[in-house]
C-alpha cells in the first residue's frame, strides 16, 4: 500500500518517554504501521511531552518541554504518537500553555494540528482500511482515558483489529471507564489507585480473553502489574504490537524468552 | 459554625472508606443505577448535548450580569411581599434565619434539602439556639438520625444500605410496633411520612433550599421527588429560602432549559415528580401559603470566584453527574471529601470556599479520566480547574517537597536530550539487568507506591532512541 515516493508524508514518531524507557518494541511496531502505510518514518532527538510537570502545577517546565517538543518536531509533514495521553497533551493542551501569547499561538496551533495519536492518524488521516496480519486468540481493548475524551479514539482501533485475520474481540463491561492509573496519582493515591485498577481487571478477567490490549503504555503498565499481582495469566500488549505482527515477542513485565541452553 | 473539614486527612479518610464493606456494596449501587439511567435518557433526546451548550451559554451571560440581575430579583421578591436578606458569610446567614425564627418564637423549624444549609451549618447553630431543625427529605432525615453529613448532594445517604437504615428506624421510631415488617423501601418511607406529618403540622418555620432563582419573576424553584419541599414551605407561618448568588436564573423560559437537563442529568428522570414555585408570601384570597416569605442569598466566597480562573464552576446546578461517574467517588464515597461537596465538583469548590491549604488533596486525587466533564450538562471543564489548582499549590510552595523536588530533577532531565539520553540509556540497562529476566519486580524502592499494589514491568533494557540509531547505521 505504500504510495508513490515523492509524496510520502514525513512523519516524526514521537515515541513517548515510557515507550522510549520501558517497552521499545511497540515504537517498533508504530514505525512498521506507519512504514506499511506509506510514510517515511524519523525520530528526531526527544525526551518527554511535559505532561508530568503540566498536571503536577508547573506550568513553567511544562511549558520549556513544549518549546523543546515543537522545535524538534515542526519539521514534519505529521507528528505520531502510539499513546492518546501524550498525543492529547501536545495537541490539546498546549495550546493552553501558550495562550495569551501571540509570538507562539499561530505557531503552535499550526502545529497542534498536525500531531496525532497513532490509531487515529491510521484510520482518520491516511484512511489504512485493514492490516494484513494474523493473530490466532481473542482480544478484549480498552479505551484509554485521554485518547477516548481528548482525541475521539474509539472506534479506530476497533476497525483495524476486527481485520486482523483469526483474531476475535471481545467487549469487556465498562471499556471506556478509567484503570486508575492517572500517571502520578496512581503513586501518590496507591490506595485508591489500586481500588480502581482492582475493578478494571476484574472486568478483564471476566471477558476470558487472553489477551488484553490498549493504545497508552502507562495504562498497560498498571494493568498489566495487577492482573501479575493478582497471579492471572492475561498477556497485555499494545494494540499496534498486534496490529504490526509482533505479537509473538514478550507480552509486558513476562520474561524474555528463555535462554537455549 | 459551619461542618468540620476533615479534608487535609484525606487520605486516611479514603483509606477507612476503602476498607468499609457496607459502604462499599452501597457505592456499587451509585455505580449501577445512575449511570445507565442517565446514559438512556439523554439517548433518548437528540438535542440533548445542544441544550448543554445552550445551558453553559445562559449561565456565562447571567454571571457576566451578575449584580444586574440579583437586583431585578431582589425587587421583584419586595413587590411580592417578601423579603431578601444578603449574606456574606455563614455566620451571617445563620444570624438571619435565627433573628426570624426568634422574632416568631419558633422552637420546631421543618427543611426540605439544602446544601447551603449543610455548607452554613445551620442544623447544628439553631439547635445550639434551642430551636429544632427537622429534616423532611427522606435521605437527609436518615442522615440527620444518624447526626452524619451527607454523603452526595442530590442523595445524601447513598452511603448507606437499607438494613442499616432499618436498624436506625427501629432504634429511634420507639412508638411503632417492634414486628412491624420494613423489608421494603416503601415501608421505611411510609414510616418516615408518619413521622414527619406531626412535624410539618407542628412547625413555626419552613426553610427550603433553592434550585433556581428567577430575575423575572422574583420566583424561587425547588425540585424534588418526595413532595416534602410543598409541606415544608406552605404549612409554617413563616417560609425561608436558602440560595447562593449562583442560583440566578433570567426568566421563567430560560429555567425550562435548565430544567430538560437538571433530573436527565442526576437521576436520569425527564422530570422530577415535583417542581415547585414560590413566589412571595400568601396572598389575600390565596388557600394557603406562609405569612412570611424571606429569602436568605449567601455569598461565602463565591463573588470572588466570579474574576477569577474559577468562574466557571459557578455554573454548577448540583446535578451530581460527576460524582456519580467519576472512578474516584466510586472508590471512597463522599464523606472521604471531608466537607459538603464531594467528587469533582467539590474538588473544584471546596477548596474556593473552605481554602487550598485545607483541601488541597481534593484537586489532586484525580486521573483527569475526563468523565465528569462528558457529562455536565453546563459543561464545567472540571479536570481543567483542578489542573489550575495544582498550580496554586505549585506556585504557593503547598505542593508536597518530595514531589517538587522530584519533578524538578526530572524536568532538569528532560529540558536536556542529550544528557537524557545519555542517563536514561544507562537507568534502562541497570534496571532490566536487575530485574534478573523476570521481567518485572515485586518491588522497587522508589516506586513504592506502585510495587505495594502492583507489578513493575522492568525495562527492555535499549532504550527506543538508542535501538533505532542503530537500526539507521545498519540501513
Ligand atoms: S459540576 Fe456539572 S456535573 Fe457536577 S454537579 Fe455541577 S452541574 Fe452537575
Amino acid at each position: 500500500m505504500a504510495a508513490a515516493t515523492g509524496s510520502r508524508p514525513r512523519v516524526g514518531l514521537f515515541v513517548t518517554c515510557l515507550v522510549d524507557l520501558i517497552r521499545p518494541r511497540i515504537g517498533f511496531a508504530a514505525a512498521k504501521l506507519l512504514e506499511d502505510a506509506g510514510c517515511l518514518v524519523e525520530v528526531p532527538s526527544q525526551t518527554c511531552c511535559g505532561q508530568p510537570a503540566f498536571n503536577s502545577g508547573d506550568r513553567a517546565s511544562a511549558r520549556a518541554i513544549a518549546e523543546q517538543v515543537i522545535a524538534a518536531f515542526e519539521p514534519y509533514d505529521y507528528v505520531v504518537a502510539p499513546s492518546g495521553s501524550c498525543a492529547g497533551m501536545i495537541r490539546v493542551h498546549y495550546p493552553e500553555l501558550f495562550a495569551g501569547d501571540p509570538d507562539w499561538t499561530p505557531r503552535v496551533e499550526a502545529f497542534c494540528r498536525r500531531v496525532h495519536e497513532l490509531m487515529s492518524f491510521l484510520v482518520d488521516v491516511i484512511e489504512v482500511e485493514r492490516v494484513d496480519v494474523i493473530f490466532d486468540g481473542t482480544v478484549t481493548y480498552h479505551d484509554s482515558c485521554a485518547g477516548l475524551r481528548e482525541l475521539g479514539v474509539k472506534t479506530q482501533p476497533r476497525k483495524l483489529l476486527t481485520s486482523v485475520g483469526n483474531l476475535s474481540l471481545a467487549e469487556m463491561k465498562d471499556p471506556d471507564v478509567c484503570c486508575g492509573f492517572g500517571g502520578t496519582f496512581c503513586v501518590k493515591y496507591a490506595d485508591i489507585s489500586n481500588a480502581i485498577v482492582e475493578k478494571k481487571v476484574v472486568n478483564v478477567v471476566a471477558t476470558g480473553a487472553p489477551t488484553l490490549l490498549a493504545g497508552d503504555l502507562g495504562c498497560l503498565m498498571n494493568m498489566a502489574g495487577k492482573l501479575q499481582r493478582m497471579g492471572k495469566t492475561v498477556a497485555v500488549r499494545h494494540v499496534a504490537e498486534v496490529l504490526a505482527g509482533m505479537a509473538q515477542e514478550p507480552a509486558i513485565g513476562e520474561p524474555a524468552k528463555a535462554k537455549r541452553p | 459554625m459551619t461542618l468540620r473539614v476533615t479534608s487535609p486527612q484525606f487520605k486516611e479518610n479514603a483509606r477507612r472508606a476503602l476498607a468499609d464493606r457496607q459502604l462499599q456494596k452501597a457505592l456499587g449501587n451509585v455505580e449501577q443505577n445512575f449511570i445507565e439511567k442517565r446514559r438512556q435518557v439523554a439517548a433518548k433526546l437528540p438535542e440533548f448535548d445542544l441544550l448543554r451548550d445552550a445551558a453553559r451559554d445562559l449561565k456565562d451571560h447571567t454571571l457576566a450580569h451578575l449584580d444586574l440581575y440579583l437586583e431585578a430579583y431582589e425587587r421583584r421578591v419586595t413587590a411580592a411581599g417578601g423579603q431578601v436578606h444578603w449574606a456574606v458569610t455563614a455566620e451571617e446567614a445563620c444570624g438571619v434565619v435565627l433573628d426570624i425564627c426568634q422574632r416568631l418564637g419558633a422552637r420546631l423549624v421543618t427543611k426540605g434539602k439544602s446544601m447551603i444549609s449543610e455548607e452554613i451549618g445551620l442544623n447544628d447553630f439553631l439547635l445550639s439556639h434551642d430551636i429544632a431543625a427537622v429534616e423532611t427529605d427522606l435521605g437527609e432525615y436518615i442522615i440527620q438520625l444518624r447526626h452524619e453529613p451527607p454523603s452526595h448532594i442530590i442523595a445524601p445517604a447513598v452511603h448507606l444500605n437499607k438494613e442499616q437504615i432499618e436498624a436506625d428506624f427501629r432504634r429511634v421510631h420507639t412508638g411503632f410496633p417492634a414486628e412491624r415488617n420494613l423489608e421494603e423501601p416503601t415501608s421505611l418511607l411510609a414510616e418516615a411520612r408518619s413521622v414527619l406529618r406531626e412535624k410539618f403540622l407542628a412547625a413555626d418555620v419552613g426553610i427550603t433550599g433553592a434550585n433556581f432563582l428567577v430575575a423575572e419573576t422574583g420566583t424561587s424553584i425547588i425540585v424534588t421527588n418526595e413532595g416534602n419541599g410543598d409541606l415544608t414551605q406552605t404549612l409554617p407561618k413563616a417560609h425561608i429560602v436558602l440560595a447562593s448568588v449562583d442560583k440566578m436564573v433570567p426568566t421563567l423560559e430560560d429555567v425550562s432549559l435548565f430544567l430538560r437537563l437538571l433530573a436527565r442529568s442526576a437521576t436520569g428522570q425527564e422530570m422530577s415528580v415535583y417542581t415547585t414555585f414560590s413566589t412571595g408570601p400568601r396572598r389575600a384570597g390565596d388557600p394557603d401559603g406562609p405569612g412570611e416569605y424571606h429569602v436568605v442569598i449567601l455569598d461565602n466566597g463565591r463573588s470572588a470566584m466570579l474574576g477569577g480562573e474559577f468562574r466557571e464552576m459557578l455554573r454548577c446546578i448540583r446535578c451530581g453527574a460527576c460524582m456519580n461517574h467519576c472512578p474516584v467517588y466510586h472508590a471512597v464515597g463522599g464523606h472521604a471529601y471531608g466537607w459538603v461537596y464531594p467528587g469533582p465538583m467539590g474538588a473544584v469548590l471546596t477548596p474556593s470556599l473552605v481554602g487550598i491549604d485545607k483541601a488541597g488533596h481534593l484537586p489532586n486525587a484525580s486521573m483527569f479520566c475526563g468523565r465528569c466533564e462528558e457529562v455536565c450538562p453546563v459543561r464545567i471543564p472540571l479536570p481543567k480547574l483542578m489542573r489550575h489548582w495544582r498550580e496554586r499549590e505549585f506556585e504557593r510552595h503547598l505542593s508536597p517537597a518530595a514531589m517538587r523536588w522530584g519533578l524538578g530533577l526530572w524536568a532538569a532531565f528532560a529540558r536536556r536530550p542529550r544528557l537524557y539520553r545519555f542517563a536514561t540509556r544507562i537507568a534502562m540497562k541497570m534496571l532490566s539487568l536487575l530485574s534478573l529476566g523476570f521481567g518485572r519486580f515485586r518491588w522497587l524502592p522508589f516506586a513504592r507506591g506502585w510495587t505495594k499494589y502492583r507489578n513493575f514491568p522492568a525495562p527492555e533494557g535499549v532504550t527506543f532512541q538508542a535501538a533505532w540509531k542503530r537500526r539507521e547505521k545498519k540501513a
